[in-house]
């Protein structure tokens, strides 16, 4: 644990990633604090610009886009995270047994890991949310837990794959120690970097896609997230009628949250995989 | 306190009694036993099934009290007969006997625990055969809650220590904190050795301990092993390529190519005069610095083949220079040419051995085993 | 232009000379000594071998003559003269000039030093190619493979379906390609079987007696090197601890560690008597402790081992870094019977 948050200090990516998604958990955590005020009431100050009382200004009905902005920040965190925890939960399941368990398991496995990662993302969550009537973040979840778990087991199989042979793994068997307590304990503790990796990349791919359903409408239209935001700002036509600051901020946060999540994603590749680290010069005599 | 091994009789044609006359009977029957040991592998596609032969028709024993070296290089069968005997593979023919009693007859996990308290194994990697992600004691403490559940928690504690003093590493409380990365090669290796002698083993196989280890370090290694034959009254199967190594160490030598056992028996006999051909030729190409070189001409270029599908007749013949036509159809067997002294060949079966002279050897100073009690009996 | 084109000097000089070489690793905390000024010359046709353990340095010491290190390790002191001229200036044009063609090495392992997906004959051409344009590359590929002893047809094959020693043999056909002057090897057995490690070394002797090129061998595997080499280098710490001819270093081990090294090895003809390895590790690099670097291990150590570190003094004709061996020091220690 120690060297891990050495590792995290020492990489210029993952201390700015850190930062970034320590601000949006702060948001996300007091919104009322930072912006105190109702996302929703719709008042008559429509299409406002900057001002002392609204910082960002308002939008096509009237509503202050600094509020909305900040409350749009925990459902945002909230589906990165959960679907990220759930995807990367069902990757390792798919992935680590598929590779621990060989034989016909791993065939089976693969097969389904690999055509459900041949089909098309995008399309597929269009058509399971729009199955749903009733559009909440929970359907929205299962829409991206889906969708997002094949990438990450074909990665983990890998690892596993490549752990599989090493000595302890035999010593634990010859020792007598199950196979589920192997699996658990003694292979998984050796791919936490990479299931985190993991699950930063599921919680990027979420938080994207999650937005892009929300600007096609298919997200909770009376809710304040930022893809729904885009998708009201769209509707009005805000970029033909000078709101420019209702279409872009919005676009921003999620641009920077997915950043966030890339650039910790990157750094815990750096952190897993020595190799990947940029490495030291010395100030050479000749 | 004597543990029976096994918990319930099991499936045998004669499924006599553990009475004392039986018990008596199994007192000269050795540790372990093997029987026509076979292993093979399937190799290929589906469309050209063929079947590597890893070991064919392996004979042998081993004591109490007794460090056995099985040599050979690599493709000989030497690691997988290791893993034969851990039950890491089950055997494609023959059998494996442990006090008497067939492996093939142990069913539930309790009978296999059972077996794998006694027959550790020990491995030749130490810098993956520990899992970096834990202490170092975490390896000793698992083998303990596994192998011996009388003991409490502070108990596997205070055993876990003892055991680190036992292999050498002191002050064991300062190296119970340590991760493997902290540790060089040697200590790690000292690690497995505990690890293996946490559960009271009769018999540690040791695959190739000390062949990833410095030179300097691996003496050490070697005198524990032969510490613990004579102070913990364990048994070793010492796999290794080095013969220098094996006599240093070990009592009995079994050597092996391309999958059968082409000669074994007392060490010293062995090395004073090799009967067959592999164990001469394995003999000639271990190098003493001390001793001026052997003649340099004539160097044998061949490699160990590797087995698949083979047809009767030795496997050394390709590059034995005593040949006859008989080795290239009949597979040699293992015969008593000596005092327990048996080699699977031909033209040796064939040739009156000479009485060998033994080179003056240093006694051995362990002691005769008696029946005092040790670590062992108190529970 | 390559230096063949430069005329030699008339007097004999020696084919390669090192001088105070000196390579550190930049790590997290500082730098680590990896080779400590060492220095050593080596004649034309010359077998020289270097003897050590793990953290010695000896193969750091070889990529740092042969300029292949990369960051973060770098030479910061020292000099490599071959034939006369200093490689550790030279610019990259200049070295691609040398390489292969006068200086060629020898890796530790076939089949990571070969291409997998690649026949061993186009990988010949591409050295050939490479360096030259007039060899015929057929006829030159064909003899290589006949000097190590592998049959042609082989040049057909990729390198998994070749056996170890044959591996290691293509690789040493492949240092020949242009006859080098010089061949640095680094642990070229070690990945092979008693057997096939014999042979090999065999063979690369009289290949040295008929081609006339002179070795570099780094090996931790003293015994293997002891009836091949002319002199010998023991290493510990990232220093020459013991540097002389084979034959006097191995009857007469001066160093202490040199004779714990010999004193290790089992004997296997011979009585057989209890033996002690060198108890310890060898020393943190990032980390010398002052003095000698052999002191904390040493069956002879004495009380000025900890505080001077010694440097190397001769010793009938063999160089020895010890302080039992400095001048005016009463030798106490008795050579073994």
């Amino acid at each position: 644990m120690a060297t891990l948050f050495r590792a995290i200090r020492h990489n210029g990516k993952a201390a700015a990633g850190l930062l970034i998604l320590i601000f949006f958990l702060v948001l996300a955590a007091v919104p009322d604090l930072i912006a105190p005020g109702n996302p929703a009431t719709i008042t008559n100050d429509v299409s406002l610009g900057i001002s002392g009382q609204h910082w960002l200004g308002t939008t096509g009905f009237g509503q202050d886009i600094l509020v909305q902005v900040v409350h749009g920040a925990r459902p945002a965190l909230l589906i990165a995270v959960v679907s990220g925890l759930l995807a990367t939960v069902l990757s390792v399941l798919v992935g680590v047994s598929a590779a621990y368990l060989g034989g016909i398991w791993d065939d089976v496995l693969n097969l389904f890991t690999d055509v459900v990662l041949v089909i098309p993302t995008l399309p597929l969550v269009v058509v399971i949310a729009g199955y749903f009537s009733h559009h909440s973040i929970t359907v929205m979840i299962i829409a991206l837990v889906v969708t997002g778990w094949s990438f990450g087991a074909r990665q983990l199989r890998v690892q596993a794959l490549s752990l599989r042979n090493r000595d302890f793994l035999e010593a634990a068997r010859v020792r007598g120690e199950r196979r589920s307590y192997i699996i658990m304990f003694e292979l998984l503790p050796n791919m936490t970097s990479l299931i985190v990796a993991n699950f930063l990349g599921a919680a990027l791919y979420s938080i994207l896609t999650a937005s892009g359903l929300e600007f096609l409408g298919l997200g909770d239209v009376n809710s304040y997230d930022w893809g729904t935001m885009l998708y009201w700002a769209q509707n009005q036509s805000a970029l033909q009628t000078g709101g420019y600051v209702w279409a872009a901020v919005p676009g921003l946060c999620i641009a920077l949250l997915g950043t966030a999540f890339a650039l910790l994603n990157n750094a815990f590749d750096e952190i897993s995989n020595p190799a990947l680290r940029p490495v030291r010069r010395l100030r050479v005599a000749s | 306190m004597n543990q029976p091994l096994f918990n319930e009789p099991f499936n045998e044609p004669f499924n006599e009694p553990l009475n004392s006359a039986a018990n008596a009977a199994r007192e000269d029957e050795p540790l372990l036993r093997a029987n026509g040991l076979t292993r093979h592998f399937q190799i290929g596609g589906i469309f050209s099934r063929r079947n590597l032969h890893a070991v064919d028709g392996a004979d042998f024993s081993i004591g109490r009290n007794e460090i056995v070296a099985l040599a050979g290089e690599s493709g000989s069968g030497k690691s997988t007969i290791a893993r034969l005997l851990a039950m890491v593979y089950q055997p494609t023919a023959g059998e494996i006997l442990f006090e008497g009693r067939p492996l093939s007859g142990l069913r539930s996990r309790k009978d296999v625990l059972a077996y794998r308290s006694q027959v550790p194994m020990v491995f030749q990697d130490p810098f993956s055969s520990i899992n970096p992600v834990y202490r170092i004691s975490h390896g000793i403490l698992r083998t303990l809650k596994l192998h011996r559940p009388e003991l409490d928690q502070a108990q596997r504690v205070a055993e876990a220590e003892r055991l680190l003093t036992v292999v050498g590493l002191t002050p064991a409380a300062q190296y119970m904190a340590k991760f493997p990365y902290e540790m060089s090669g040697g200590q790690r290796q000292r690690i497995g050795f505990a690890q293996a002698l946490a559960s009271n083993p009769k018999l540690i196989i040791a695959d190739e301990p000390v062949s990833m280890l410095d030179v300097s370090i691996r003496i050490g290694l070697l005198n524990l092993m032969t510490e613990l034959r004579d102070r913990s009254n364990v048994s070793f199967l010492y796999i290794t390529h080095d013969l220098a190594s094996a006599r240093y160490a070990a009592d009995r030598l079994i050597v092996m190519y391309a999958g059968h056992i082409v000669e074994q028996g007392p060490i010293e006999d062995i090395l004073a005069a090799p009967k067959h051909p592999y164990t001469q030729l394995l003999l000639s190409t271990v190098p003493d610095p001390r001793a001026p070189l052997a003649d340099l001409a004539g160097a044998d270029r061949g490699e160990p083949p590797k087995v698949v599908d083979p047809r009767p007749g030795c496997r050394f013949r390709a590059r034995c220079p005593v040949a006859v036509a008989e080795c290239a159809t009949v597979t040699p067997e293992l015969r008593l040419l000596g005092d327990r002294h048996s080699a699977a060949c031909h033209v040796a079966n064939a040739t009156p051995s000479p009485t060998p002279t033994p080179t003056p050897t240093v006694p051995p100073t362990r002691p005769v085993p008696t029946n005092a009690p040790t670590h062992k009996d108190f529970a | 232009m390559s230096l063949r084109d430069v005329p030699y000097q008339t007097a004999p000089s020696p084919l390669l000379e090192v001088r105070d070489l000196t390579v550190e690793y930049a790590t997290a905390t500082g730098s680590a000594l990896a080779v400590d000024k060492v220095g050593f010359t080596l004649d034309k046709g010359e077998f020289l071998g270097i003897v050590g353990e793990s953290g010695c340095g000896k193969s750091t010491l070889l990529f740092g003559i042969a300029q292949l290190l990369s960051p973060p390790a770098g030479i910061t002191g020292g000099s490599v003269s071959f034939k006369g001229r200093n490689l550790v200036t030279m610019t990259a044009r200049q070295l691609n000039a040398i390489r292969w063609s006068e200086l060629s090495v020898v890796m530790q392992s076939a089949m990571n030093a070969l291409n997998p997906v690649k026949t061993i004959g186009s990988q010949f051409r591409d050295v050939l190619r490479a360096h030259s344009f007039d060899t015929d590359i057929a006829v030159r590929s064909r003899e290589v493979m006949e000097l190590v002893g592998v049959d042609p047809v082989h040049l057909g094959s990729y390198p998994h379906q070749l056996s170890g020693g044959m591996r290691q043999r293509a690789m040493i056909a492949m240092a020949l390609l242009f006859t080098p002057d010089l061949i640095i090897m680094d642990e070229p057995t070690s990945a092979l079987d008693v057997v096939a490690q014999r042979s090999l070394m065999v063979q690369i002797k009289e290949l040295q007696r008929e081609l006339g090129f002179a070795i570099i061998f780094v090996t931790h595997d003293m015994s293997l090197v002891s009836h091949f080499s002319d002199q010998l280098i023991v290493m510990y710490g990232g220093q020459i601890a013991e540097f002389g001819d084979t034959r006097t270093v191995f009857d007469t081990p001066r160093h202490p560690y040199s004779r714990g090294l010999l004193d290790a090895f089992p004997s296997i003809r011979g009585p057989k008597v209890p033996l002690l390895g060198i108890p310890g590790s060898p020393p943190d690099l990032s980390d010398l402790p002052p003095g000698c670097r052999f002191a904390a291990r040493c069956p002879s150590v004495m009380p000025s081992c900890t505080q001077t570190g010694p440097e190397l003094y001769d010793v009938d004709q063999v160089l020895v870094r010890c302080l039992l061996h400095a001048p005016g020091q009463v030798s106490k220690e008795e050579v073994p019977a």
